[in-house]
């Protein structure tokens, strides 16, 4: 419906030039040179997006794919090259935290000061007063120049301060991502109470899962471009699927004794599988050749998921496997009866190693599979419970 | 943790905002050249109390951890006065002939100390505060508007030792300021501002194309200074000058600001030479409607300009 848009963005492109000389005297001295020195990319091409009230959008993309400055063209503080975009409602931008802080002013002085940036008045701020100092957590520091402040403190007022400015639009671009755990926590229940207040925010963020717990619907940005509008499952796996390209690291390592080949992933009947369902069958297996016998080895797996977290990983001295000394080609095979993650790219590092010491040889990310699981529910486990209300 | 209450209700403040809630608004559209003055300078005034903090800021970050704080920005100024009263006044010979030369180069001093300091304040408004810019919207004008607002409360510093320094005068001399002057200083007042802001946007948004603007404009000032006539008497300049080239020599604006603050508080000039003799509240008037057009065209370029601010920084 037209009049729940809140946010609409119209065919909007954004251009920007790259000079290198800024200096009366660079141009007029060489105003050839000038001309050829200049560059010019398109941040944005020809983006069209409707944002209705009360939901949560989240994009997402690239280093470089005209996220942040899709955010600062609606935020107000870019203007496109062609197109426009309509808002309504206040607005607040949290595009980096704390912008608007002078290091030499107290923090007191600080919070009218940022407090106003953001649209509060005078009087709105010595209401919200005590309950922003309490929020941060920073009373005996109050009146301290903010320059003297840790880096969590300072990072607590300033989100402090923005959550008290009550939007009807919040703009969010990556400001999760810092602090203590404790805090990101803090942050998120913000959020989820904004989102339960029914305001609308859009959000820029690199981490997938937050996108897939907090977002209705995710813009996947390729190059300036939107490669994906709708849900966030679909979006996230389409950004995972252009992400999954093997980039393996192995390991240097003088020791040549043992070598890892063909790492390959399969389903319970010993199918290579790329695609596979959460919570089926699954089997990794691999060869280890060895041109001289050797009689101390262990083998081992790991499963990472796109940013790099361990996901599970095991190997025959921990599953307190004896192995035969050897010598020729072996094959590995590890079989999960059920694998029960949750939807999304995971990776598979590999390694022999002896007992106790330096790893023969090392593969990460030797492969890769997808998960899919149809189910949306958060988390990083796949369970299927049954709800039973008595 | 803040009550919850707090969030969800909504502010009652910020009424600009709440009539604008109900519709989809163009963000940043383009104004028209004609009427985007009006538009600007309602937003203007719906964050006057941010323009309010904004100036505060400047002032207080500017002596922040110095011991003798405002005094600094007074410290200047008196020290030229004496300097120039010593140099110019006892040494050249100015102070023997012109009538409490104190006072008479302190009107200039005071108003030229303004003009220069929205000058160039103003100029550095828009780099300095680029982290700002980059991160948060809100009305461009404010940063220089904030810098002239923190010029004019320095200016009131100085005008304390004006009077101050005019009823010494006063009681040496038995001449005291004519009440009936009093618009003479309040319309040169309105000259400065309206024209130290105007040039004030244009300098702005001139630095952040090309920051050689903010290393020029100090060598204008200077030279400025010195056609302005704060330390000689514009009879001189008469005497010297041929005809044409004493009517341009005129057209300064800051020349006539200057004579409308003698013509107030230095009233030991009246009926000598050393005074202006023109109609001054004739070119004052004329000045404010002059600097009214100027501050329109100069907002004008500055919102043209202003789009690219963010990625130009």
């Amino acid at each position: 419906m037209a009049s729940d848009t809140v946010i609409r963005v119209v065919d909007v492109s954004k251009r920007f030039v790259i000079r290198k000389d800024n200096s009366l005297k660079e141009r007029l001295v060489n105003p050839g040179r000038s001309r050829r020195h200049r560059e010019e990319f398109w941040a944005l091409d020809h983006v069209s997006i409707d944002v209705q009230a009360g939901h949560t959008l989240g994009l997402i993309g690239h280093n470089g794919s005209g996220k942040s400055t899709l955010l600062k063209l609606i935020g107000g503080i870019l203007t496109p090259t062609t197109g426009y975009v309509e808002r309504r409602g206040r607005l607040a931008a949290l595009l980096e935290l704390g912008a608007g802080f002078h290091p030499d002013l107290t923090g007191r002085e600080n919070v009218y000061l940022n407090a106003s940036i953001l649209g509060l008045t005078r009087k709105q701020t010595d209401k919200y007063f005590d309950s922003i100092v309490d929020f941060a957590a920073i009373d005996p520091f109050i009146d301290t120049q903010v320059k003297f402040y840790s880096s969590g403190m300072y990072i607590r007022l300033a989100f402090a301060v923005a959550v008290h400015v009550d939007p009807e639009v919040l703009l969010v671009d990556e400001v999760l991502a810092v602090g203590d755990e404790p805090f990101q926590r803090k942050c998120l229940d913000k959020i989820k109470q904004f989102q339960h207040d029914g305001r609308t925010i859009v959000l820029v963020t690199h981490s997938l899962e937050q996108v897939r717990q907090m977002c209705d619907r995710v813009v996947l940005l390729e190059a300036g471009k939107v490669v994906i509008d709708g849900e966030p499952s679909d979006a996230v796996r389409h950004f995972r699927e252009a992400n999954s390209e093997l980039d393996h690291v192995e390991q240097a390592s003088n020791r040549h004794d043992l070598i890892i080949e063909r790492v390959r992933v399969t389903d319970g009947s010993g199918v290579p599988k790329s695609i596979l369902d959460s919570g089926c069958a699954l089997s990794i297996s691999y060869d280890v050749v060895a041109e001289l016998p050797v009689d101390d080895w262990a083998a081992g797996v790991a499963i990472t998921d796109g940013s790099g977290m361990l996901m599970y990983g095991t190997n025959t001295v921990l599953q307190r496997v004896d192995l035969e000394p050897i010598h020729g080609t072996r094959t590995v095979r590890f079989d999960f009866d059920e694998f029960p993650l949750s939807e999304g790219q995971y990776f598979v590092t590999v390694a022999v190693h002896p007992y106790a010491g330096v790893d023969y040889h090392r593969i990460e990310r030797a492969a890769s599979f997808q998960l899919r699981s149809g189910s949306t529910d958060p988390g990083v486990v796949h369970l299927t419970p049954k709800i039973d209300i008595s | 943790m803040p009550a919850v209450e707090n969030l969800t209700q909504t502010h009652p403040g910020l009424a600009g905002f709440d009539e604008a809630d109900h519709a989809l608004r163009r963000v940043n559209a383009p104004q028209r050249f004609w009427t985007g003055f009006g538009t600007t300078a309602r937003d203007v005034w719906r964050y006057r109390e941010l323009l309010g903090n904004l100036a505060r800021k400047e002032l207080k970050v500017k002596y922040k951890d110095s011991v003798l704080g405002f005094v600094w920005s007074l410290l200047l100024p008196l020290v030229q006065l004496g300097v120039y009263w010593l140099v110019m006044g006892r040494f050249l010979g100015a102070g023997r002939t012109v009538p409490s030369y104190g006072v008479f180069i302190f009107c200039g001093l005071a108003v030229w100390t303004l003009f220069s300091e929205i000058l160039s304040t103003s100029t550095t408004s828009i780099v300095y505060n680029a982290g700002l810019i980059k991160k948060v919207y809100f009305p461009r004008e404010l940063f220089p508007l904030a810098a002239t607002g923190a010029a004019l409360v320095n200016f009131l510093f100085q005008l304390v030792i004006l009077v101050i320094a005019t009823t010494v005068a006063g009681v040496g001399t038995g001449h005291w300021p004519d009440p009936a002057m009093i618009a003479m200083p309040v319309l040169a007042m309105v000259v400065i501002v309206l024209f130290g802001t105007a040039a004030g946007l244009l300098l702005a948004s001139a630095n952040v194309y090309l920051r050689d603007t903010q290393h020029l404009i100090g060598i204008v000032i200077m030279l400025w200074f010195w056609l302005t006539p704060i330390i000689y008497y514009v009879g001189r300049v008469r005497d010297v000058l041929p005809r044409w080239l004493y009517d341009l020599y005129l057209l300064n604006p800051m020349a006539t600001v200057v004579f409308a603050f003698q013509k107030f508080f230095w009233p030991q000039g009246k009926g000598t030479p050393y005074e202006f003799t023109g109609d001054v509240y004739f070119r004052l008037v004329m000045l404010i409607a002059v600097s009214s057009a100027l501050l329109w065209f100069a907002q004008r370029v500055f919102a043209r300009s202003q789009g690219n601010f963010a990625q130009e920084l």
